[in-house]
C-alpha cells in the first residue's frame, strides 16, 4: 500500500478505485440515479432496497444538488453539485467497518499515519421518514463519511438492517489530494501529450450558471406548479400501483422545494408544511412498494 | 472459595457521551442481579472506552450459599391422601419427614449453585435489558424487530471466572477470553487469561481500558504540549472526558492556525474548536487567545503525528475562514438593515412575525424607561437596542452557530460604532438565561431584558400557550423567571402582570424561593394575602418575616397567635358581634338577621358600638386585659404605618411589642368568662391579634 502523499488519486481515480474495491466485496455497481437529488440515500437503490428481507448490496456514484449551497463556484469548499459515493449492504455484514477500513487503505489513507475515528452522528432525514444510527468518520478532524445503519426508512422497520456508507467525494479528494480548493483537484491524470484535467474546469461554469438559476433566475411560479404537478401525479401513480413511478415523482417535488427555499419564497411555517408534502410522497411510496412485493410492515 | 470475575462487552463505537452512564448502569444491574442470587463481590470496578465496557468483581464466592427450608405438611392423623400430596410436593419420602407433635415437617436442602451458573443466566439477561439511551439492531438477526439490540453493533463477549470462561450465549455471540486490541496498533486478537491479566493485557495492545487513565494522559500531556509552547490550556474537563471517550490510545498533539484569523471574534473560534472539532483552546500568558490548538489522536503516528497535525489544521482553516467570511459578511449590512428580514420570520403562528415582537418589546422597554421603572437609562437607547436585538438571527454567522445569538448582535452594533450601552443591551438580552445566570444590571439592557421576557409571557398567555405539567415548548417558566431575577436583583417596582399570569409569577417565584433556601411556609404565609403584583414588596415582607420567625419575640408571637386563632376557630367567633354592656349584661339576642341600621337606633345597642370603635368595653377590666388593649391600640398604627412604607421589619417589631401583654393575657384572663360580654371581648381581642398579625403575613399558614 502506497500513502497519499507519494501517488494521491485523481478524482476519477478515486472513483475507479473505490468501484474496484466494492464489486470486490460483492456489490452490484450500479449508474447514477437520473434524477436531481439532495443524496445519494434518495436513489431508490438505497431507499426503497432498504426496505423488504432480501439480500441487497451495491455501490454507485450519485451527483447531488443542494441548490443552497451553491457559492457561485467562489467558495473553495462549498458546491450546489457535488459527488456522494454511496455504498449500501443488506443485511448490514458484521464486519462492515473492517471492509470501510479497507476502502480507505485501498484509496491510500493509511490508519497509522491518519487519525481515523467513528464519532457519534446519528442520521435522520425528515423527508424520508428515515432514520438510522451510526457515525461521521473523521480522517485527521474531516468528517468523509457517514456510516449508517438504517432501522427505518419510510416509517417501516428496516427488517434486516441495512448499512449505507456515504462518501463525500469531492473533500475526500482534496484531503488525498492535499488541495484547498475544489477548483484545483486533479479530475484525471496527464496520459502522453493530453493533459490532466481540473474539477474546475470541468464544473466551475456549472457552479456559476446554476448558483444564478437557482438563487435569482428559476421562474417561482412555475416552481409552485410543479411541485403541485408532482404531487398530483404522484396520486395517480399511487392509484395505479407504480410505485416507482410515484416514488420519482416524490423526488422531483422534493428537489422542487429545494429550489423553492433557494429562491427564498417559501416562509418558515410554509417550510413544515412543504416538508411534511414530501415526507408523505415518500412514505407513501415506501407503503406502495412494500404493498406490490407483498411484505409486511 | 473466592474468584475474580471479568466481563468485556465489544461493540463497535460507543458514543462518547453514553460510556459514564452506561458503565455506571452495568455495575449497578450486575450487583442487583447478583445480589437476587444471594451473591455479592468484594469490589466492583468499571472499565468503558469507545469500544468495550468491561466490569470486575473483585472475590466473588464460586459458589451461593446451601439455604434449607423448611414446610409444614399435614397431621399425622390426615388422611392419606393428604400426605400424598405433600410428599410429591416436596420430592421427598415418609421416612425423611420428622413428626413434630402430630405434624408432618419437611426439611428441604437446597443446595447452593455455581456462580458461574449464576452469571450465565444473569449476563445475557443484563445485556438483553440494558437501559441504553438510543439502541439498534443490526445484520441477519435484525429480519426479526425483535432481535437482540445494543447501541452499536456488538461484536463480542469476554466471561471470565478466575480464569474459566463463563459459557454462555447471547444471540449468537459465545462468551469467550478472546478479545480485540488497538483497531490499528494492535492487529490479531488477544486471549485474557483471567481479570487481574487483563487490562495490562490490553495495554500490550494499545489499548488503555481505565477511562480516568485516558483523562489523566490527554490532560497532562495537552498542558505539557502547552507549556513548551509558552502557552496555557483553557481548561475544559468535559472536552478531556469527550477525548477520552473517542480514544484507546490517545495522544494530543499542538497545531497551529494562522493568526489572521484571530480577528474574527474569540467566542466564534473557540466554539468552532471545541464543538465542531473537539479540539482545546489555548491562550496566552497575557489572557489572549492563541492561534494554536490541541487536538487528540487515537494513534501514535509512524510520522510523528505530522500529517494529523498539518490535517487538522487544514480542517479547522476551512472552518475559520468559513467563519471569517460570516464575520465580514454580516458587517458589511448595518444591523437595522438585517432586522427588516425579521417579517420574513413567524415568530408563532397566532402572534405574527418577529418584526412584529420587535415593535412590541420596542415599546414595552421605552415605556419603562420613561415610567422611571427601570431608571438611568436613556429611552432612545432601550428602543433602539430593542428593534436591533434580535437582527443577528438572520446573520449568517448565528445561522451557523445558533448559540452565538445576541453575543454576534452585540459585537455588530459595536463594529457599526453604536453607543456601548445600545451594543450591550443587544448582546445580554438574553439573560438571565436560567438560574445561575448572570442577571443584567446595566440599565439600558434591563429594560430590553426584561421588555422581551415580559412580551413573550404576555403574548403566550393571551393566546392561552401556557406550559401545563413538563410540557413547556415556549420556555416561558426560564422567561418568568429571568423577569423575576431582574426585578429582584435591580429592585424594579412594577405591577407585573396580572390574572393567569400573576399566578404563574407566583408559582415560579415559590419555586425560586424555595430553591434559594426560603422555607415554603413562609411564602406561603406571605402569598396567601393575595392579590400581590409587586414582586419586591413580596420578597421584602419573606425577608423580614424570615429573619423574624427566627428570633424568640417571632416565635412567642407566632405561639400567641396560634392560641388566639385556635380559640376563634373553636369557638367558630368571627369577630363580627358586638358585645353588649347593657345593665343586665344580657345583650342583644343575636339571631344574624338582624338589620344593622335598626340595631343603630337602639341607645344601649350605639353605646356598645361606641365602647367597641374605642375598644374599651364597659365592664371593668383586668389588668392584662387592659395592657392586652393598651398593647393593641399601641402597635395596631404604629404596624399599619410600617407596612404602609413598606418597613416590614418596622411592622413586625410593632408586632413583637405584643408578645408579653398576650403571653400575660394567657396566663391571667379566662376568655370563656360567664359573662357574654366578657367572653364576647376577650374573643374581639383575640381576633383583632389575629387581624392585626396577618396584615404582615398569613401566620395560620407559618409552621412550629
Amino acid at each position: 500500500m502506497q500513502d497519499i502523499a507519494s501517488a494521491p488519486l485523481s478524482f476519477q481515480q478515486l472513483i475507479l478505485t473505490l468501484h474496484d474495491y466494492w464489486a470486490a466485496q460483492g456489490c452490484v455497481i450500479l449508474q447514477p440515479f437520473d434524477m436531481e437529488v439532495g443524496a445519494g440515500t434518495f436513489h431508490p437503490a438505497t431507499t426503497l432496497r432498504a426496505l423488504g428481507p432480501d439480500s441487497w448490496n451495491c455501490a454507485y456514484v450519485q451527483p447531488s444538488r443542494r441548490p443552497t449551497d451553491g457559492r457561485y463556484g467562489e467558495n473553495p469548499n462549498r458546491l450546489q453539485h457535488y459527488y456522494q459515493y454511496q455504498v449500501i449492504m443488506k443485511p448490514s455484514p458484521p464486519d462492515l467497518q473492517e471492509l470501510y477500513l479497507g476502502s480507505l487503505k485501498a484509496i491510500g489513507i493509511d490508519p497509522l499515519v491518519h487519525d481515523i475515528r467513528f464519532v457519534e452522528d446519528d442520521w435522520e432525514s425528515p423527508t424520508l421518514g428515515a432514520w438510522g444510527l451510526g457515525w461521521e468518520v473523521w480522517c485527521d478532524g474531516m468528517e468523509v463519511t457517514q456510516f449508517t445503519y438504517f432501522q427505518q426508512m419510510g416509517g417501516f422497520d428496516c427488517k434486516p438492517v441495512a448499512g449505507e456508507l456515504t462518501y463525500g467525494l469531492e473533500r475526500l479528494a482534496m484531503y488525498i489530494q492535499g488541495v484547498d480548493r475544489y477548483h484545483d483537484l486533479r479530475f484525471n491524470d496527464a496520459v502522453g501529450n493530453r493533459p490532466a484535467v481540473t474539477y474546475g474546469e470541468v464544473f466551475l461554469a456549472n457552479e456559476q450558471q446554476m448558483s444564478k438559476w437557482n438563487f435569482e433566475v428559476a421562474d417561482t411560479e412555475k416552481l409552485f406548479r410543479w411541485f403541485k404537478d408532482c404531487e398530483a401525479e404522484y396520486e395517480a401513480c399511487v392509484a395505479a400501483d407504480v410505485p416507482l413511478a410515484a416514488y420519482e415523482q416524490a423526488i422531483k417535488a422534493s428537489h422542487v422545494f429545494n429550489l423553492l427555499q433557494a429562491r427564498g419564497v417559501i416562509s418558515v411555517q410554509e417550510r413544515a408544511s412543504y416538508m411534511g408534502r414530501v415526507r408523505d410522497m415518500a412514505k407513501g411510496s415506501c407503503e406502495a412498494w412494500m404493498k406490490i412485493n407483498g411484505w409486511a410492515a | 472459595m473466592s474468584a475474580d470475575f471479568l466481563l468485556e462487552l465489544r461493540c463497535e463505537e460507543i458514543p462518547a457521551r453514553m460510556q459514564a452512564k452506561a458503565s455506571e448502569d452495568l455495575a449497578r444491574l450486575f450487583s442487583d442481579r447478583l445480589a437476587e442470587a444471594g451473591l455479592k463481590a468484594g469490589k466492583l470496578t468499571s472499565y468503558a472506552t469507545p469500544r468495550r465496557l468491561a466490569l470486575i468483581a473483585h472475590d466473588l464466592p464460586v459458589a451461593t450459599q446451601t439455604v434449607s427450608e423448611e414446610f409444614k405438611g399435614p397431621r399425622t392423623s390426615a388422611p392419606p391422601q393428604a400426605l400424598e400430596g405433600f410428599l410429591r410436593k416436596t420430592g421427598l419420602t415418609q421416612d425423611q419427614l420428622e413428626d413434630r407433635d402430630g405434624v408432618w415437617f419437611a426439611v428441604v436442602e437446597k443446595p447452593g449453585r455455581a456462580t458461574a451458573n449464576v452469571l450465565a443466566e444473569a449476563i445475557p439477561a443484563i445485556v438483553r435489558a440494558f437501559p441504553w439511551p438510543k439502541s439498534m439492531r443490526w445484520g441477519d438477526a435484525s429480519l426479526s424487530t425483535e432481535s437482540l439490540r445494543w447501541v452499536r453493533p456488538l461484536q463480542g463477549v469476554v466471561a471470565l471466572l478466575g480464569e474459566e470462561i463463563v459459557p454462555f450465549e447471547i444471540e449468537g455471540i459465545a462468551a469467550d477470553r478472546v478479545t480485540a486490541g488497538h483497531r490499528f496498533h494492535f492487529e490479531g486478537r488477544v486471549a485474557i487469561t483471567s481479570a487481574a491479566t487483563y487490562a495490562q493485557q490490553l495495554r500490550a495492545a494499545h489499548v488503555i481500558v481505565d477511562q480516568a487513565e485516558r483523562r489523566v494522559i490527554i490532560e497532562a500531556r495537552a498542558n505539557a504540549l502547552a507549556a513548551e509552547a509558552g502557552l496555557e490550556l483553557i481548561p475544559d474537563a468535559g472536552l478531556v472526558a469527550e477525548n477520552a471517550g473517542l480514544t484507546e490510545w490517545p495522544v494530543p498533539l499542538l497545531g497551529r492556525f494562522d493568526p489572521a484569523f484571530l480577528e474574527v471574534p474569540p467566542e466564534v473560534i473557540q466554539l468552532t474548536l471545541r464543538i465542531n472539532q473537539k479540539y482545546f483552546v489555548l491562550r496566552d500568558k497575557a489572557g489572549a487567545l492563541a492561534n494554536a490548538f490541541i487536538c487528540t489522536a487515537n494513534i501514535e503516528a509512524k510520522d510523528g503525528g505530522a500529517a494529523i497535525v498539518a490535517g487538522n489544521g487544514k480542517v479547522l482553516a476551512a472552518r475559520l475562514s468559513d467563519a471569517r467570511f460570516f464575520w465580514e459578511q454580516d458587517k458589511k449590512t448595518r444591523l437595522e438593515d438585517h432586522a427588516r428580514k425579521l417579517a420574513r420570520i413567524t415568530f408563532h403562528e397566532k402572534l405574527g412575525t418577529v418584526a412584529d415582537k420587535v415593535e412590541r418589546v420596542a415599546k414595552l422597554a421605552r415605556w419603562l424607561v420613561e415610567q422611571g421603572i427601570v431608571q438611568g437609562a436613556d429611552a432612545d437607547q432601550a428602543e433602539q437596542a430593542a428593534r436591533l436585538a434580535k437582527a443577528d438571527l438572520v446573520t449568517e454567522m448565528v445561522g451557523e452557530f445558533p448559540e452565538l445569538q445576541g453575543l454576534m448582535g452585540g459585537y455588530y452594533a459595536r463594529a457599526e460604532g453604536l453607543p456601548d450601552a445600545v451594543a450591550d443591551a443587544i448582546r445580554d438580552h438574553y439573560k438571565p438565561v436560567g438560574q445561575g445566570d448572570e442577571v443584567p444590571t446595566a440599565p439600558v439592557t434591563v429594560a430590553v431584558s426584561l421588555a422581551d421576557k415580559l412580551d413573550t409571557l404576555r403574548s403566550f398567555f393571551a393566546i392561552d400557550e401556557k406550559p401545563t405539567g413538563s410540557r413547556d415548548p415556549f420556555a416561558l417558566r426560564r422567561a418568568a423567571l429571568g423577569c423575576i431575577q431582574l426585578v429582584t436583583t435591580n429592585g424594579l417596582r412594577l405591577p407585573i402582570a396580572e390574572g393567569d399570569l400573576l399566578d404563574f409569577f407566583a408559582d415560579r417565584l415559590k419555586v425560586q424561593q424555595r430553591e434559594a433556601g426560603v422555607r415554603h411556609d413562609l411564602i406561603d404565609a406571605v402569598f396567601a394575602l393575595g392579590g400581590e403584583d409587586d414582586l419586591v414588596r413580596l420578597l421584602a415582607r419573606v425577608k423580614a418575616l424570615q429573619s423574624f420567625v427566627g428570633t424568640d419575640d417571632g416565635a412567642n408571637l407566632l405561639a400567641g397567635y396560634k392560641r388566639a386563632a385556635n380559640i376563634l376557630k373553636k369557638e367558630n367567633w368571627e369577630g363580627e358581634r358586638v358585645p353588649m354592656a347593657t345593665p343586665d349584661s344580657q345583650g342583644i339576642a343575636q339571631t344574624g338577621e338582624e338589620d344593622p341600621l335598626v340595631a343603630l337606633d337602639d341607645a344601649a345597642v350605639a353605646g356598645a358600638l361606641q365602647d367597641h370603635a374605642s375598644g374599651r368595653p364597659a365592664y371593668a377590666l383586668e389588668p392584662a386585659e387592659a395592657a392586652l388593649l393598651d398593647a393593641l391600640d399601641a402597635a395596631e398604627p404604629r404596624a399599619d404605618a410600617a407596612n404602609a412604607a413598606e418597613d416590614f421589619e418596622g411592622a413586625m417589631a410593632a408586632l413583637a411589642t405584643l408578645r408579653a401583654p398576650i403571653d400575660a393575657f394567657f396566663e391571667s384572663v379566662t376568655v370563656n368568662d360567664a359573662d357574654p360580654a366578657k367572653r364576647g371581648c376577650r374573643l374581639n381581642m383575640l381576633t383583632r391579634i389575629r387581624a392585626a398579625v396577618n396584615k404582615v403575613a398569613d401566620f395560620s399558614r407559618i409552621e412550629g
